[in-house]
């Protein structure tokens, strides 16, 4: 152990030699207006050259990054010439397009409110499960002890985002939350408990009581797979390597299926449904302003591109969630996740000096402003106290021995074993030596505009997940992300069924597609930008981490 | 940049030392399908093989989270076929025997520990095996738990066991009934249901911006 290059060694030493007087310490919380000025000052969504208006479609006018603008106004993918939408591959009641969380909640649900199995189908990118849903680590909100309620929860929410989230939408995610846990718990999946059965809660970052239900760090995977396997036992048919490329729309406007495209024999396949979950994720492969990410191979916005060309509104795309620790060192795990959860037990988020700079719980978008401004240069207004990697990645410490210190040795190993393998693959040992850290590109805070029941406003056309906004205005908390996909995705699938039983579809076809082309060309946009993106490009020198330009 | 020499599928390239099996492949110009997933070690997608120059073992491990190594031999899993009995949780006990009366084929276990050599996660996968034939439903799972079901042990075992299916339905079966359930979730479903916090929701729904400031300002913080 012990495989810090010398240079960062003596940066060690400083935070060992604080550490004893840290070990009771509690930094004070910013006030909300100290909030606002690091989040001004330093958070990427507020560097106005990251952004630009969108100058076509329903959401005109409204500023998203530019790397989601350049796939809004953007060409088809798809060449109408090559494919017959007038001849279905599959004719089904509910298309779910999705494979992550929400989709598989939404084709549940959609088959418990009635919907024969082989009348639902799931069409996915990837395999069904590969997704962001399966990569959470953390934890799942729920204000289910005795000293919380849905009010509270209500207004965590509601002030993480900063008051811009959409109130019906946050009122169902909190009220529905006890019963998503009493779900999964039907289900089998295992979470942290105590003997007795009740469930062993903690802090996320905003959160006023400790209401984040885990299963150690490997929440999001284990509900995932429980799920998986429930659609399973249930029948439910799955496409795997399938990713929609457009929606089908009758005469009325109606969203009527979609075509995929197989990635492996490169063909179109042609679905007619009677209504479609979007459940597509996020979009963290587009690596905004040059950031790594945490997402999953296949987080490339198609569903936005798919909806908004179809007439759905967007919100909220101005707002991107940098997640404030993701891996900095070592090179092979730059960008990668460091749940919440070692914070939420304990360890304190340092400068070069072993210095304390910030409340590890504030949160996340404040958190991660807070990290920037420790690593910028004082040239960019910064304190130029982050510490410096070989490869010339900056980051903050993370005093991960601290959670076996206060917490009894071998907590590390057993509440974060995710964490603790993928260092330990490294030769280096968490419990001993801190870990560097760097904001990374975590979340899709907006999205599809939704109403309570996962409709968004096109007739057929229901989302459910990181793909819908709302729910978190302009910042999620941890813990609700895992959380809004139960939710939303069982009201979209419940409504998805219930429109299905009493739609009257008419004939499939791409008209919308041809009018927003027209809007395209109009709107002078280069020919040669096409969207959906499906998967990102990582050949050659482009598979190399990048240096994120904010420094 | 030190580069080292890989041999995919056979065919060798340079790329950069210090690079995960995945991105080596990406760096020599694959663009990758099948064979990766999230990237970050929990989707179980890129199950690789690998041999080194001079080395007779076949080793297995997860493609996005393995350095590359000079002289490396690499062929990935795209698929495991593996077979997942049909079956409904609320059919089933949670018996001893429950495990072994619907994956027979654990009882054809030599106990040749090639599983768990090829457990990326690094799991006591035998162990598993032996705790399914003896019934024995919470270790199974326990053992289990970090499992992300790459199908690398199910490739490998000469008994032909479907193993990340056994481990699924035992961690189904403990949680949904071998541990206590959360009373405190049930009560609060019931209270929901029941309309308890209704009149404290549709307060908070009122309000204007200024006053849930001042309300969120307010919040006790929980210690």
């Amino acid at each position: 152990m012990g495989t810090y290059p010398k240079e960062i060694q003596e940066s060690i030493e400083r935070v060992e030699a604080t550490r004893p007087a840290r070990m009771a310490m509690k930094p004070p919380r910013l006030t909300l207006q100290e909030q606002e000025a690091l989040l001004k000052g330093f958070h990427p969504d507020y560097r106005p050259e990251g952004k630009r208006k969108l100058t076509v479609g329903a959401s005109w006018g409204e500023p998203v990054p530019h790397e989601l603008a350049d796939l809004l106004e953007a060409y088809p993918l798809l060449d109408p010439r090559e494919v017959d939408v007038s001849q279905p591959d599959h004719d089904v009641d509910v298309l779910v397009i999705g494979g992550g969380g929400a989709g598989t909640v939404a084709a549940i649900w959609a088959h418990q409110s009635g919907i024969p199995a082989a009348r639902i189908l799931i069409a996915t990118k990837l395999r069904h499960g590969d997704s962001n849903s399966i990569m959470a680590q953390g934890g799942i909100q729920a204000a289910d002890k005795a000293n919380d309620s849905p009010a509270i929860h209500y207004l965590d929410v509601l002030g993480g985002g900063h008051f811009t989230n959409d109130p019906k939408l946050v009122r169902a995610l909190v009220e529905d939350a006890p019963s998503v846990i009493r779900w999964h718990e039907d289900l089998g999946v295992m979470y942290d408990k105590e003997p007795d059965g009740t469930m062993i809660t903690i802090h996320g970052g905003g959160t006023s009581r400790k209401r984040m239900h885990s299963a150690k760090d490997y929440t999001g995977l284990e509900i995932m797979r429980v799920l998986r396997d429930e659609a399973r036992s249930r029948g439910i048919p799955v496409l795997e390597f399938s990713p929609a490329v457009e929606l089908l729309t009758d005469g009325q406007g109606q969203v009527v299926g979609a075509v995929l495209w197989n990635l492996e024999t490169s063909e179109y396949t042609v679905v007619r449904a009677k209504a479609v979950v979007l459940a597509t994720g996020g979009w963290g492969r587009l690596h905004i302003q040059g950031f790594p990410t945490t997402n999953h191979y296949g987080a490339t916005a198609d569903g936005l591109v798919l909806a908004y060309r179809a007439g759905a509104k967007l919100r909220d795309l101005d707002a991107v969630q940098y997640h404030p620790t993701g891996a900095a060192y070592p090179e092979q795990l730059v960008g990668l996740l460091i749940t919440e959860k070692v914070r939420g037990m304990d360890a304190l988020p340092l400068n070069r000096l072993g210095e304390v700079f910030v409340h590890p719980l504030e949160p996340r978008d404040v958190e991660s402003a807070a990290f920037i401004r420790e690593c910028a240069s004082p040239e960019k207004g910064g304190r130029g106290l982050g510490v410096t990697t070989p490869t010339g990645m900056v980051g903050v410490w993370l005093d991960t021995p601290m959670v076996d210190m206060i917490h009894g040795k071998g907590t590390f190993q057993r509440a974060l074993s995710s964490i603790h393998r993928m260092y330990v693959r490294f030769d280096i040992d968490p419990t001993r030596e801190p870990i560097l850290v760097y904001p990374t590109l975590h979340y899709q805070n907006g999205g599809v505009v939704i109403d309570e029941h996962g409709w968004t406003g096109v007739p057929g056309l229901f989302a459910a997940g990181e793909v819908e906004g709302g729910v978190h205005g302009k910042n999620r908390l941890m813990g609700n992300s895992l959380l809004d996909y139960n939710v939303f995705g069982r009201r979209a699938g419940i409504a998805a069924a219930g429109h299905a039983k009493k739609a009257t579809p008419g004939a499939p076809t791409l008209a919308h597609v041809g009018r927003y082309v027209e809007q395209l060309k109009s709107a002078g946009v280069p020919a040669d930008r096409k969207a959906p993106l499906l998967l990102p490009e990582y050949r050659g020198e482009r598979a190399l981490s990048r240096m994120v330009d904010l420094l | 940049m030190n580069e080292v020499t890989v041999f995919i599928m056979g065919k060798g390239y340079h790329v950069p030392e210090g690079l995960t099996i995945m991105k080596a492949m990406e760096y020599a110009g694959y663009r990758l399908g099948r064979g990766c997933g999230c990237r970050g070690g929990y989707c179980g997608a890129c199950a690789t093989v690998y041999r080194l120059r001079g080395d007779y073992r076949l080793y297995a491990d997860l493609a996005c989270q393995t350095p590359v190594q000079d002289g490396m031999y690499i062929a990935q899993i795209p698929f495991t076929p593996a077979e997942r009995p049909p079956y409904q949780l609320a059919d089933l006990q949670p018996r001893g025997e429950t495990l072994l009366s619907l994956f027979p084929e654990l009882a054809r276990c030599v106990a040749c520990n090639t599983c768990t050599k090829a457990c990326p996660q690094k799991l006591e996968v035998m162990d598993a095996v032996q705790a399914a034939l003896r019934g024995d439903i919470p270790q199974v799972a326990e053992l289990t738990f970090d499992c992300v079901s790459c199908g690398l042990c199910t490739m490998r075992c000469p008994a032909e066991i479907s193993h990340h299916h056994v481990w699924q339905l035992a961690r189904r079966l403990n949680g949904a009934y071998l541990t206590p359930r959360a009373l405190h979730v049930q009560k609060r479903v019931q209270e929901v249901a029941a309309g308890v916090f209704k009149a404290d929701l549709d307060a908070l729904l009122s309000l204007g911006k200024d006053a849930l400031v001042a309300a969120y300002k307010a919040r006790e913080i929980e210690s």
